[in-house]
C-alpha cells in the first residue's frame, strides 16, 4: 500500500518555476531523504506535501485520499522544522499539547499522549521548562515530539538537524533512525547533508532545479550515480574526473594522450560509438596502492602532492596527466610528498559518463 | 630586592588596561549631556516652582526662585475651578473626556492595526501588496486635505461633534503607521512557527491569539505609547470634530490659558499644563518597564 503518491505536481512562484511537473510514490513505513543543493526545490516539496504551499498543479495523495486542497492539519502529517519552531512562550508541556487542544481531545488522552512521547525521546524531566531554557538537541527533541503526540501516519523532517552542533548531530541521526524502526512510519526527510541521506534512506531521492535526478536505495546511488552531478554530490570526498576519449573499436578503452586504461568489465549500459569524449569517474577509496605486485586491471603512477591524515586513512592529493586525483591509503601508511606511487583500479568500480550530456553511458 | 613597580615593568601591561576618568572625551561627552538635561529641565523646574506659588509671591518677578510659601490651591483651581466660557468646573471635565476618546481609540486601533499587520505579513491573500502599498500612501497625505471631506462623512453619519466620532478620526488616522509597525514585526517572527501552528491545527484566530500575540508585547507597548501620547495630546481634531462640552484636555487647557478675561493667573496656567502633561509622562514611566519585560519574555533566540 503506498503512503505518499504526488501525481505531476508543479509549483511556480511567479514566473519562476520550482517543481516541474513531478512524480514519486512513498510505500507505507518507507524513510525517504530528498536529497540537494540549496535552492532545488526539496523544501518546497515538502511544504506541498506538508500543505503549506498551495500547488500550482497536481495532486497530492496521502494514504489513498487525494489531500490536494486540504488544510495541512487535517492530513495526518507531523512536521520538524529546521529552526526547532518551538512556540516560546509555553512550556514544553504546552507545545507537546497545543495541537492536541486545536484538535479538541480529552484532558486524560493529552496526558497520556504526551506521556508516551516524552518517555520515548527522554524529555520527561523537562516537561515544565520553556523552550528558552533549552539546549539545541533537547529543543529538536520537544520538536519530534510535537509531532509524535499527533499520532499521524507520516513524518516530515525539514533539515532538523541542521541548526545542532557535529557531535549532537551524529547522536540525534542515530535516535531518528531507532524511532523509525520503532515506530515503522512513513518519513519523509529533507537534507543538504549525504551522510544524513545514506546513514538514513531506505531510499534517496536527489533533486535539482525542481527535478528527482535518481531515485534509488543508497548503495545504487552511490556504485551507481546516473549522471555526473549525483555522482559528484555523493560521496566525501568527492569523486575523481578525468576527462578522455572512449574507444571502442575492438575492446573497449580510455584514452589520455597517451595513456590507455583497458576497460574489460565494466558494465555499459549503452552502446557507445568510437572516439567519444567521456569523464572517467572514480571514487577515492577505490584506487588500491600497489606494493610492487600490480593485482589491479589497470595500473598507473602518481606522484605525491599533498597529504590529508584523517586518523583511519589518509587522503592523499595528486594529479594524472594535468588533471587533479585523489585517492585514499590506510592511515598508517608512510607516505612522503613527492614519493612517486604506483596504484591500480578495477573497471567495475568505475562510472563513465558522457562528455555533453553528462549521463552514465 | 625589588619593588612592586619594577616587578610591573618586567612583567609588561596585564590585565584591563586602566581607563583616565576624566579624560577629554568623557568631559566632552558627560559636559554636553549634562549641559543639554538641565536646558531641557529648566522650563519644566520653572513650571513646577510657578505652580506652587501664591499670586503676590509671583508678582515680585523672580521665576527662578523657589516659593517662599508652597501652595497647592493652584492645581485645585486648575483641577476643579478654572473657568472655560461659562463653566467653571476647571480641568477635570476635559480630563475625563481626553480618558474618554483616548481609551477606546487606543484599544480600537491596536486591535484592528494588529490584525491587519498580523494577516499582510503572515496570510499573503490576493491583492495583499496593493492593500499595503495604499496604506501606507495615506500616511503621507497632509491632514488639511482630509478635514472637510471627514466633517462631511461625520455630519453624515450623525457622529459630528459627539465623542464616537473623534475616536473614529483617531483610529483611522493611526492606521498606516500602526499597521506598518504590526507588519515588519510580524515578519520578523520566524515563518517557521507560523508553519509549525498551521500543523498543529490552529486557525487564523488560534494562531494570532496564542502564537503571535504573546511573542508580541514588545511591539504592542510601543504602539500604547505611539498612541496614548499621540491622542492625547492631539489638539487639532479634538477643536475640530468636536463641541465645547466635549472639548478634550488639551483644547481646554488652551482655552483656560488664553482666556482674556480678568488677572492672568500664571500659577494656575503653569499646574493645568503640568496636569495636562502628567498622562503621557506616566504612560513613558509605565511602559518602560513592560517594555524591557516584553522583550525578555519574547526570547526566542537561546
Amino acid at each position: 500500500m503506498n503512503s505518499i503518491e504526488i501525481k505531476n505536481l508543479s509549483l511556480n512562484f511567479g514566473e519562476v518555476v520550482v517543481l516541474k511537473d513531478l512524480n514519486l510514490t512513498i510505500e507505507k513505513g518507507e524513510f525517504l531523504v530528498l536529497l540537494g543543493a540549496s535552492g532545488c526545490g526539496k523544501s518546497t516539496l515538502l511544504n506541498c506535501i506538508a500543505g503549506l504551499l498551495d500547488v500550482t498543479d497536481g495532486q497530492v495523495f496521502i494514504n489513498e485520499q487525494n489531500v490536494t486542497w486540504l488544510e495541512p492539519a487535517k492530513r495526518g502529517i507531523g512536521m520538524v522544522f529546521q529552526s526547532y519552531a518551538l512556540y516560546p512562550q509555553m512550556t514544553v508541556e504546552g507545545n507537546l499539547s497545543f495541537s492536541l487542544k486545536n484538535a479538541k481531545l480529552a484532558k486524560d488522552e493529552i496526558k497520556k499522549r504526551v506521556k508516551n512521547a516524552s518517555e520515548i525521546l527522554q524529555i520527561k524531566d523537562l516537561l515544565k521548562r520553556k523552550p528558552a531554557a533549552l539546549s539545541g538537541g533537547q529543543r529538536q527533541r520537544v520538536a519530534i515530539g510535537r509531532a509524535l503526540v499527533r499520532d499521524v501516519e507520516v513524518f516530515l523532517f525539514d533539515e532538523p538537524l541542521s541548526n545542532l552542533d557535529a557531535k549532537l548531530r551524529t547522536e540525534l541521526r542515530v535516535e531518528i533512525k531507532r524511532l523509525h524502526h520503532k515506530l515503522n512510519n512513513t518519513m519523509i526527510y529533507v537534507t543538504h547533508d549525504q551522510i544524513e541521506a545514506m546513514t538514513l534512506a531506505n531510499r534517496i531521492a536527489i533533486m535539482r532545479d525542481g527535478l528527482i535526478l535518481q531515485l534509488d536505495d543508497p548503495k545504487t546511488i552511490y556504485n551507481f550515480p546516473v549522471n555526473k552531478y549525483v555522482a559528484e554530490f555523493i560521496g566525501s570526498p568527492g569523486m575523481n574526473f578525468l576527462q578522455g576519449n572512449l574507444n571502442n573499436k575492438d575492446a573497449p578503452n580510455f584514452q589520455i594522450d597517451d595513456n590507455f586504461f583497458d576497460l574489460h568489465g565494466y558494465n555499459f549500459e549503452k552502446i557507445v560509438e568510437d572516439k567519444r569524449p567521456v569523464w572517467l569517474g572514480i571514487r577515492p577509496e577505490n584506487i588500491i596502492v600497489n606494493d610492487g605486485d600490480k593485482s589491479m586491471p589497470v595500473n598507473f603512477d602518481l606522484v605525491v602532492e599533498i597529504v590529508e591524515p584523517m586518523g583511519a586513512d589518509t587522503l592523499v592529493w595528486s594529479h594524472f596527466n594535468g588533471q587533479e586525483f585523489r585517492f585514499i591509503v590506510d592511515g598508517n601508511k608512510a607516505i612522503n610528498i613527492g614519493e612517486k606511487i604506483n596504484v591500480g583500479f578495477d573497471p567495475s568500480h568505475i562510472s563513465i559518463f558522457d562528455f555533453d550530456s553528462e549521463d552514465r553511458l | 630586592m625589588l619593588n612592586s613597580s619594577t616587578l610591573k615593568s618586567i612583567e609588561g601591561p596585564r590585565g584591563p588596561k586602566p581607563r583616565k576618568i576624566l579624560s577629554r572625551r568623557n568631559i566632552i561627552l558627560y559636559g554636553t549631556l549634562i549641559f543639554v538635561a538641565i536646558y531641557y529641565l529648566v522650563p519644566l523646574y520653572v513650571m513646577i516652582v510657578t505652580s506652587l506659588k501664591g499670586m503676590p509671591e509671583i508678582r515680585l518677578g523672580n521665576i527662578f526662585s523657589p516659593p517662599i510659601e508652597v501652595t497647592f490651591e493652584p492645581w485645585v483651581k486648575a483641577w476643579a475651578q478654572a473657568c472655560t466660557g461659562l463653566n467653571c468646573d476647571g480641568l477635570s471635565r476635559g480630563f475625563w473626556n481626553s480618558v474618554k476618546i483616548t481609551v477606546p481609540s487606543v484599544f480600537v486601533s491596536i486591535v484592528i492595526a494588529s490584525i491587519n499587520g498580523y494577516a499582510l505579513a503572515n496570510w499573503r491573500f490576493k491583492g495583499a501588496n496593493l492593500f499595503f502599498t495604499i496604506l501606507i500612501f495615506g500616511a503621507f497625505i497632509p491632514y488639511q486635505i482630509m478635514i472637510y471631506p471627514l466633517v462631511i462623512l461625520l455630519r453624515d453619519l450623525g457622529l459630528y461633534t459627539k465623542l464616537p466620532g473623534l475616536i473614529l478620526i483617531h483610529t483611522i488616522f493611526g492606521m498606516p503607521i500602526l499597521t506598518l509597525l504590526f507588519r515588519n514585526y510580524f515578519t520578523t517572527i520566524p515563518e517557521e512557527l507560523f508553519k509549525a501552528a498551521r500543523v498543529d491545527g490552529a486557525g487564523f484566530w488560534g494562531i494570532y491569539f496564542r502564537v503571535m500575540m504573546p511573542m508580541s508585547l514588545p511591539i504592542f507597548a510601543v504602539a500604547i505609547v505611539l498612541q496614548v501620547t499621540g491622542i492625547w495630546n492631539d489638539f487639532l481634531f479634538g477643536v475640530i470634530y468636536t463641541k465645547p462640552e466635549n472639548y478634550p484636555m488639551t483644547v481646554q487647557l488652551n482655552n483656560i490659558v488664553n482666556s482674556v478675561q480678568g488677572v492672568k493667573e500664571y500659577n494656575v496656567n503653569m499646574a493645568a499644563t503640568l496636569l495636562t502633561g502628567l498622562v503621557p509622562l506616566a504612560i513613558y514611566f509605565i511602559s518602560g518597564k513592560l517594555f524591557v519585560r516584553g522583550i525578555a519574555a519574547g526570547a526566542v533566540k537561546g
